[in-house]
């Protein structure tokens, strides 16, 4: 009955409650779409980024990411794939071996990476046959090379050509070798295009003196919001002196960015929130002060203040959740359309997508936390408006309220 | 003893630059059963003398003891509880929920006291057949004259099956008939079920209506009259 009275009491004055209502509606409305799109673009970048190399997590030795040192690698022996591929979220799983080496051809020498792959293990997780521009893609018993173009061009590398290699391997000991080209592959930045080089693991491990050994594993998950599950998962199945190192500790650059990025977006929010605060805030004041004389009545008949309060405060929390609701459902169907259908943009910022690879859109996120978050803040404006009642009916005196 | 016991009461009130004593030295008690006016012009005390009875101001000196209970010794939701299960209230404008019909305005006081649904729908029924507004349960106070609406007040009073009911002015805003519908109502009950009514009103027809009548005059009894 008590939450009745506060509905009823919520209609008393229809137009004042659908404008509250409308204000906390389309502030919703912009609110989950201003999320929807900023998350959704970073999930889109962090997604791009983590499928160009280094996936969104690596297993790794403890030392391995400060030393890049093959005295730092792994067995390959100790992980069990299987359940690492079991792992729920997880896309996909590249063993690596990876190694920086003099390359040369002819007259030319230049550094470069080599990097001992999996082929179709790698492809799942980079997608690097997409990258390959001339040749063909590797076979898991080749004894060949698949060269970046822009190191290709510094070399004057041709496909059949064979590629010096000569470097330190493992403990010490020299490395050396030639492979002959079979493919060409591009990537649209430039320090990549000049020093990639990949060759089966298989090779990569015999070159390197490095049988059975790896010095990391990419994983590719399916999004970033399950990133911190997957990780926890994937640390639990590992030996206990290697580690899962995530995007955040690999690109810092970027995850600086975007926490920056995120940081205005909030303050965005945060100002839209504390209009809609006043707005309800407003519509409580007038509630309250237009009925003093009956809330004197309602304790003078006997209602404990405290029943009172919860009249009250469950018409604030009508007033807020409806709006939070129906802004919810009013912002889905505009969410899904555009995570269906990205926004393209143009211009600057789009040539410097351009420029990473990375096409320039806008995706929306449809991660249910963003709409129930919406509804969380609405409920905590909700509760930091109610301060207003409480202070106001706790100082109530029954028979000052009856006089007036 | 007296159901109602009053004390040498006395209220200044300090809101004004110079203090107002809207009671001086009352003392005055009822007993079980009594129909009584407090009587008197605008601005002797009457509201004042009523709302201390019933717990909603407190005296500057002076006591009240209700049932053998001093009010100066229940504080915040004891008073509260006390108002809700020993006195019923009438007011002058009659004050119902707006939003609640007839019927859920007289089961309210029922909730507070914690009656059961089933029993507090039967006894607001039954209440609301005892002063003729059988028919009209399901409508809201908007829907209701002024008479019905003091009518289901007087219903919503005695819900809580109070020891008194205390009633402001309760046909200051009702035609002649409505009054005299009324204060048959308040008789039949006060004869039926020995309930005591104490009311303020300078109505003249309530005023004859009443079996005692007690007289205020810038806050001092002047006057306290029985008839048979």
């Amino acid at each position: 009955m008590y939450l009745n009275l506060s509905w009823r009491n919520i209609w008393r004055n229809k137009k004042r409650t659908l404008i509250a209502l409308a204000s906390v509606f389309f502030a919703v409305i912009t609110a989950v779409n201003m999320r929807s799109m900023q998350l959704g673009s970073y999930a889109y970048m962090i997604h791009s980024t983590a499928r160009f190399y280094n996936g969104y997590l690596q297993i790794q030795n403890k030392q391995y990411w400060e030393k890049r040192s093959l005295e730092n690698s792994i067995l390959q022996d100790s992980l069990d794939f299987s359940r690492l591929k079991q792992v729920h979220h997880v896309l996909g799983l590249a063993p690596r071996l990876e190694a920086f080496t003099l390359l040369s051809f002819g007259n030319t020498t230049r550094v470069g990476q080599i990097i001992g792959i999996e082929p179709e293990q790698e492809n799942k997780v980079t997608n690097l046959k997409t990258r390959l521009i001339a040749g063909e893609y590797l076979r898991q018993d080749d004894y060949a090379a698949l060269v970046s173009k822009g190191l290709a061009q510094m070399l004057g590398l041709s496909l059949g050509d064979s590629l010096v290699l000569y470097g330190q391997a493992y403990h010490g000991q020299i490395a050396a070798s030639l492979l002959p080209v079979k493919g060409i592959i591009e990537y649209p930045i430039r320090e990549l295009n000049n020093s990639m080089v990949y060759i089966p693991l298989q090779a990569a491990q015999d070159i390197f003196l490095m049988p059975g050994r790896l010095t990391s594993v990419a994983i590719m998950i399916d999004e970033n919001r399950h990133l911190k599950d997957v990780k926890e998962k994937v640390a639990r199945l590992i030996p206990p002196h290697y580690r899962v190192i995530d995007w955040p500790t690999m690109l810092p650059e970027l995850h600086q960015s975007i926490q920056f990025d995120n940081i205005s977006g909030m303050l965005m929010l945060a100002i839209l929130y504390v209009v809609i605060a006043f707005g309800v805030f407003g519509t409580i004041v007038m509630m309250i002060s237009e009925r003093v004389r009956e809330f004197g009545i309602l304790i003078a008949v006997g209602m404990k203040k405290t029943r009172l309060l919860i009249v009250t405060f469950g018409e604030i929390v009508f007033i807020s959740l409806i709006g939070a609701l129906t802004g919810i459902l009013g912002a889905l169907p505009i969410v899904y359309y555009f995570a269906s259908h990205p926004i393209r943009f143009t211009g600057e910022a789009a040539r410097s997508f351009d420029a990473l690879g990375i096409e320039p859109v806008f995706n929306f996120s449809t991660d249910p936390t963003i709409f129930l978050n919406q509804a969380l803040v609405v409920f905590l404006i909700a509760l930091a408006t109610f301060a207003y009642p409480i202070f106001f009916i706790k100082k109530l005196e029954p028979d000052k309220a009856l006089r007036s | 003893m007296a159901l109602i016991k009053v004390e040498n009461l006395t209220k200044i009130y300090n809101t004004t630059a110079v203090p107002v004593k809207a009671l001086n030295n009352v003392s005055v008690e009822f007993e079980k059963g009594e129909f009584t006016a407090i009587v008197g012009p605008s601005g002797s005390g009457k509201t004042t003398f009523l709302n201390m009875i019933g717990g909603l101001d407190k005296p500057s000196e002076g006591q009240i003891i209700v049932d053998g209970v001093k009010l100066a010794d229940l504080k915040g939701s004891k008073l509260v509880e006390y108002r809700l299960h020993h006195i019923g209230f009438v007011f002058q404008a009659y004050n119902l929920i707006p939003v609640f019909s007839a019927l859920e305005n007289v089961e309210f006081i029922m909730l507070l006291q914690g009656v059961p649904k089933k029993e507090r729908q039967q006894r607001a029924r039954e209440l609301l057949e005892a002063v003729g507004l059988g028919d009209r349960l399901n409508n809201r106070p908007g829907q209701l004259s002024g008479g019905q609406q003091q009518r289901v007040a007087v219903a919503r009073a005695l819900a809580s099956r109070p020891e008194f009911v205390l009633a402001d002015e309760p046909t200051a805003n009702l035609d002649s008939k409505s009054a005299d519908d009324l204060l048959d109502l308040m008789e039949n009950l006060n004869q039926k079920y020995n309930m005591t009514f104490i009311f303020s009103t300078h109505d003249a027809r309530v005023i004859k209506r009443a079996r005692r009548v007690v007289t205020l005059r810038d806050g001092a009894v002047v006057n306290d009259q029985t008839s048979n």
